[in-house]
């Protein structure tokens, strides 16, 4: 039995070997791999704060990663068009700037949860799997639907957005960037998990009578993790866009959702890491059988019903053991 | 905009009710006695069509199509009911939710290798080709016709069973207190597998019917099955009564907004952007329906009160 601590740090030196060893041998697709996978890891750790402290199982986390991603496509689109994004009640420019971009999508995608967050919260369990999913959905029809920024053909984006003093364009350039934004994310989700607000909302989930009990409100401890959730997941819908430099309606579907959430159940729910590891595996996964067999969707599919049926605790759980309890 | 039309799309929407009515209470009925979300009742739906289209390609029979597909769709229902499902009743959501997913997966690859890429096509018979005239003159196609009585038949049927028969007396005690049926010495676990099978066979019925005016292709089960998630939202989960008024509610919603939310902006706006917006708003007025009762009621039309 490994520590979990241990593991971590192999995960970690994972992230930062394999891109390393790629740059030193020129092998720029594999640091895109290893993009792709700290972007999912990050939508995943977004999911996590919801899913794993909150107990809100939700099905529609690709609103928020496809809204990320139009947030940069639109933005992105006025600026190399020319044209303003609005000019009423006051005039708003296209950008190509990162820092924007990510601000933008951040505050959009928590607004977003926001709205989607207290209608669903009015109801739990089941119903709120339907109704997360159903929003999500609705989000896809709308892009859909929306011909002004390419209905269902999507938008591309010709040159990747600026970040000051990066090349972004140098792929283990923009892994570095991404990196460090995950970095941040499981910062910010291991500080939130200890902090008075963490530990009210795990109790919450937990037992949400004494919390009451405690004058505690936990509807809005819950909207208030929905939201950073849909915060942090929009963040890695815009990294997304930006990488592949397109968005389409498919950053909204509904099986996006569901690997959101597969990551977290292969790596482990609750696990600071089980994000991390879920998405490595994935596209791993995705890379190696998708290299083997067209359909790999199948042996994904066995592999996932295999560990939640018999592997509770996902792959961190069978190297690290159960959680221990108490701390 | 004339009544002629209002009218057939008033039918269109009843249509499509109906076929959603056929989904949703196959799922209502899952959760409402096995307390399961089942994401993989999409997948039925498509076992079914592909099922119908095979049979219908080999022998040319649409009525044997329909028999076929109700058997592959209860067959296919029963042995992932024994295998996989059953393991699940007494887990959280989070797990049913990944079980079922996994088991999308599966069913689509396993059907993409089985039958291709490629859609196939399942052809209405002669015998229900072609427009009938209504009262009042108006034309409308006939298959679309049956589809509504057949689906109401079903319907009558299915509300008959549970309120009249011994299964349905069953069914209706294991939505209240499963405990204490199989105390009373009913087999638990095989009124479970019928219950399943029941609602795979409503599914591969409804797949089967619209397969004959839609292609029958991998992935055509997940758009309805999110759309039967709204039904039972809106109608209360375990509601038979509130699958059927919440499947006609969204299929009348999302049938007359497409055609009439452009018609009634464009007296406000030029023909082109209404067109754009109409469109748009009509491809959420389904769930803004859905937020709006959850508003009113947060447990549905016809849910249980908290």
């Amino acid at each position: 039995m490994m520590s979990e601590r241990n593991l971590n740090i192999a995960v970690l030196a994972m992230f930062i070997g394999i891109p390393a060893w790629a740059y030193f041998s020129d092998e720029p697709f594999t640091i895109t791999l290893m993009t792709r996978a700290a972007i999912f890891a990050l939508a995943a750790v977004g999911l996590n704060l919801a899913l794993g402290v909150g107990g809100l199982v939700s099905l529609g986390h690709a609103a928020f990663f496809g809204l990320g991603g139009y947030v940069m496509g639109i933005l992105a689109y006025h600026a190399q068009t020319y044209t303003p994004l609005a000019e009423w009640p006051f005039l708003v420019e296209g950008t190509k700037s990162m820092p924007v971009i990510w601000l933008a999508s951040l505050l959009l995608s928590a607004g977003l949860a926001w709205v989607i967050g207290s209608l669903s919260l009015r109801t739990t369990g089941v119903y709120f799997i339907m109704i997360t999913l159903a929003f999500a959905q609705m989000m896809f029809f709308f892009s859909i639907s929306w011909s002004a920024y390419g209905g269902e053909d999507g938008l591309s984006i010709y040159v990747r957005n600026n970040f000051p003093g990066l090349n972004t364009l140098d792929p283990i350039q923009f892994f570095a960037i991404c990196f460090v934004i995950l970095l941040a994310a499981l910062f910010l989700s291991a500080r939130l998990a200890k902090s008075p607000f963490g530990l009210a909302l795990n109790a919450a989930r937990q037992s949400p009578q004494r919390v009451e009990t405690v004058g505690l409100n936990t509807q809005r401890l819950k909207l208030v993790a929905f939201v950073i959730s849909g915060a942090i997941t929009g963040l890695a819908g815009a990294l997304f866009a930006d990488l592949n430099r397109f968005v389409s309606p498919t950053m909204f579907s509904w099986q996006l959702s569901g690997e959101i959430m597969v990551f977290i159940i292969i790596g482990g729910v609750g696990r600071l890491f089980g994000p991390v590891v879920g998405a490595l595996v994935f596209v791993a996964l995705e890379h190696f059988l998708g290299g083997l067999s067209e359909f790999w969707h199948i042996y994904l599919g066995l592999l996932l019903l295999l560990i939640v049926l018999f592997g509770k605790g996902g792959l961190i759980g069978l190297i690290c053991g159960r959680e221990k309890v108490h701390d | 905009m004339s009544l002629v039309l209002v009218f057939e799309q008033v039918l269109n929407g009843l249509q499509f009710g109906i076929m959603l009515f056929l989904m949703a209470a196959g799922l209502t009925l899952i959760f409402g006695v096995m307390g399961l979300i089942n994401l993989a009742h999409g997948s039925l739906y498509m076992v079914g069509a592909f099922a119908a289209a095979a049979v219908a390609g080999a022998t040319g029979s649409f009525v044997l199509a329909l028999l076929a597909a109700l058997a592959a769709a209860a067959m296919a229902g029963a042995i992932v009911e024994l295998a996989v499902i059953r393991r699940l009743y007494d887990r959280d959501h989070l797990d049913q939710v990944l079980a079922t997913f996994a088991l999308i997966l599966i069913f689509s690859e396993g059907t993409r290798w089985i039958f291709g890429s490629f859609p196939l096509f399942l052809d209405i018979p002669t015998y229900l080709r072609g427009p009938v005239t209504l009262p009042g003159g108006i034309q409308y196609p006939l298959y679309r016709i049956a589809l509504i009585v057949i689906g109401l038949i079903v319907a009558a049927g299915l509300g008959l069973m549970i309120a009249r028969t011994r299964i349905g007396i069953q069914i209706r005690a294991g939505e209240n207190d499963r405990e204490m049926i199989a105390a009373l010495g009913v087999d638990i676990s095989k009124l479970y597998t019928l219950v399943f099978a029941l609602g795979a066979a409503l599914a591969g019925f409804a797949g089967a019917l619209v397969g004959a005016i839609q292609s029958v292709q991998v992935g055509m089960g997940e758009p309805v099955l999110i759309l039967a998630f709204v039904v039972i939202v809106v109608g209360g989960i375990g509601s038979i009564k509130g699958a059927l008024v919440g499947s006609l509610l969204v299929g009348l919603t999302d049938t007359l907004g497409g055609v009439f939310l452009p018609r009634i902006l464009n007296a406000f706006m030029d023909v082109s952007s209404a067109a754009n917006i109409g469109s748009s708003i009509a491809s959420m007025a389904i769930y803004i329906l859905m937020g709006a009762v959850l508003i009113w009621r947060p447990t549905g039309l016809f849910g249980a009160r908290l």
